[in-house]
């Protein structure tokens, strides 16, 4: 299984080298979000519960294209046929596209958040590394575990492009509480009480449920 | 098929559902603080608590119809969370009301039963585009089952997130809700929320053997048309 999941996760990364399609265009969308946020709310550099709110819900809106775009290749190259036909567990499938999105997630990540740094929060990025590693772990494992359900649910519907982003949303909105939660206390000026570790073990029982129910129903998903 | 015990169903429903009515506006006290607005109360809750066990039994159909293959699984697990979003409008307009009467504003976002409602009810929302945006009829069923244990899943989670997120900033003693109600509330509380669940399981009865009936005229129909084919 691990054989397998390996060389769909190394052929993902491939196709994602070679036509850098995905992980440029989500970079690019959070940038633009920034800016459509500095516009939006007029102002110049953001702290605290903003701060957290802001970045947060620009990451989750890129991981959106990323995840509609996560069975692409299959489809429109009509790999999927191969893909199942194949005598793989469909877990391996699953585990591939997670971790292949996880990595796309953390490249965009490592593009956005020092520059969102950069752009728009007042207080600076430096002083709390370990504790936004944490938070940004956890949160992507959540993202990329729904994220791959996501798009297995949507690959077989005719309007995925609607499904996507409705569907994976509001399946997120644990995520967007925990993670803007934990980062909050991160982003404000003078240092205030921190309640880290009761938003990491939320995200940690949300990444432990939704690994655990992905893995256990892939199988029904892209049968036949 | 399904309309085995559909009539006294029915019947159970009319009477206690009465017999609420009845309770909520002779029987029940008036609240202290909010006065009569307060038995919108027992329209709400117990409107909410059914609507959130029709997502749950939802879920469990599905599992039940990815476990055996059987299609029927899934035709209750649809119909389920079909009653249970139409319940679930309900319940947001209901606290809408009660939200605008006690507190004077029609939507509080510090309420953190209510918010949690609004997302898992958005999140059901999407049930509809999927399945009906899926053609083949046995691998429909197989998608709907899957979201439908997923958004099962997420539905406690979800709770337990928003409620964490409101504690955090707004600290509560006692909940809204709970269960510090004086006997004649209670008792009135729980025939209603009984009548509620009795018009939830009659309603999607019926629904279920409307659905069956309309899936077999089709099939009546369709070899009508095969024979009518051959015999010209």
């Amino acid at each position: 299984m691990i054989a397998a999941a390996r060389a769909i996760l190394r052929k993902d990364l491939l196709i994602e080298l070679r036509t850098k399609e995905s992980v440029p265009a989500m970079t690019l969308f959070a940038l633009t979000v920034y800016v459509l946020f500095h516009f939006g709310l007029d102002r110049d550099s953001l702290d605290g519960e903003l701060a957290a709110g802001v970045l947060w819900v620009t990451l989750l809106l890129a991981a959106v294209i990323g995840v509609s775009r996560l069975f692409a290749a299959e489809r429109e190259q009509g790999g999927i046929e191969g893909l199942l036909l194949a005598p793989v567990d469909r877990t391996a499938l699953f585990v591939a596209k997670a971790v292949g999105l996880f990595a796309m997630l953390v490249v965009v990540e490592v593009v956005a958040v020092p520059t969102f740094g950069l752009l728009l929060l007042g207080p600076g990025l430096g002083g709390a590394l370990p504790e936004l590693l944490a938070v940004f772990l956890l949160g992507n494992l959540g993202i990329a575990a729904v994220g791959a359900l996501v798009a297995a649910l949507a690959a077989e519907t005719r309007a995925r492009e609607l499904i996507v982003p409705i569907l994976l949303l509001p399946l997120l909105v644990p995520v967007l509480i925990s993670c803007a939660q934990a980062t909050e206390p991160l982003f404000r000026q003078e240092q205030g009480p921190e309640d880290l570790a009761r938003w990491l073990g939320l995200l940690s029982l949300y990444d432990v449920v939704f690994v655990l129910l992905s893995v256990a129903v892939f199988d029904y998903l892209l049968e036949d | 098929m399904y309309s085995k015990g559909l009539a006294p169903l029915a019947a159970a429903a009319v009477v206690t559902l009465t017999a609420a009515l009845a309770l909520v506006f002779f029987y029940a006290p008036l609240d202290a603080d909010q006065g009569f607005v307060q038995k919108i109360f027992y329209v709400h809750v117990p409107m909410a608590i059914v609507s959130l066990c029709g997502f749950v039994a939802g879920g469990v159909f599905a599992i039940r119809h990815l476990r055996s293959g059987d299609a029927s699984w899934d035709l209750r697990s649809y119909v389920a969370i079909h009653l249970a979003i139409i319940f679930g409008v309900g319940v947001l307009a209901t606290g809408s009301i009660w939200a605008r009467a006690s507190w004077g504003h029609w939507w509080v976002w510090d309420e953190p039963v209510l918010v949690s409602f609004l997302v898992v009810f958005l999140l059901y929302c999407v049930y509809y585009p999927l399945r009906f945006s899926i053609e083949d009829p046995e691998r429909q069923a197989r998608y709907s089952s899957v979201f439908a244990i997923a958004a099962g899943a997420f539905v406690p989670l979800n709770f337990v997130a928003v409620r964490m997120a409101q504690a955090y900033t707004h600290p509560r003693v006692l909940s809204q809700t709970g269960g510090d109600l004086p006997g004649e509330m209670r008792l009135t509380f729980l025939v209603a929320l009984l009548g509620m669940a009795l018009l939830f399981a009659t309603l999607w009865k019926l629904e279920l053997t409307a659905k069956h009936a309309a899936m077999q005229l089709k099939r009546l129909k369709r070899r009508l048309a095969e024979r009518e084919a051959v015999a010209a």
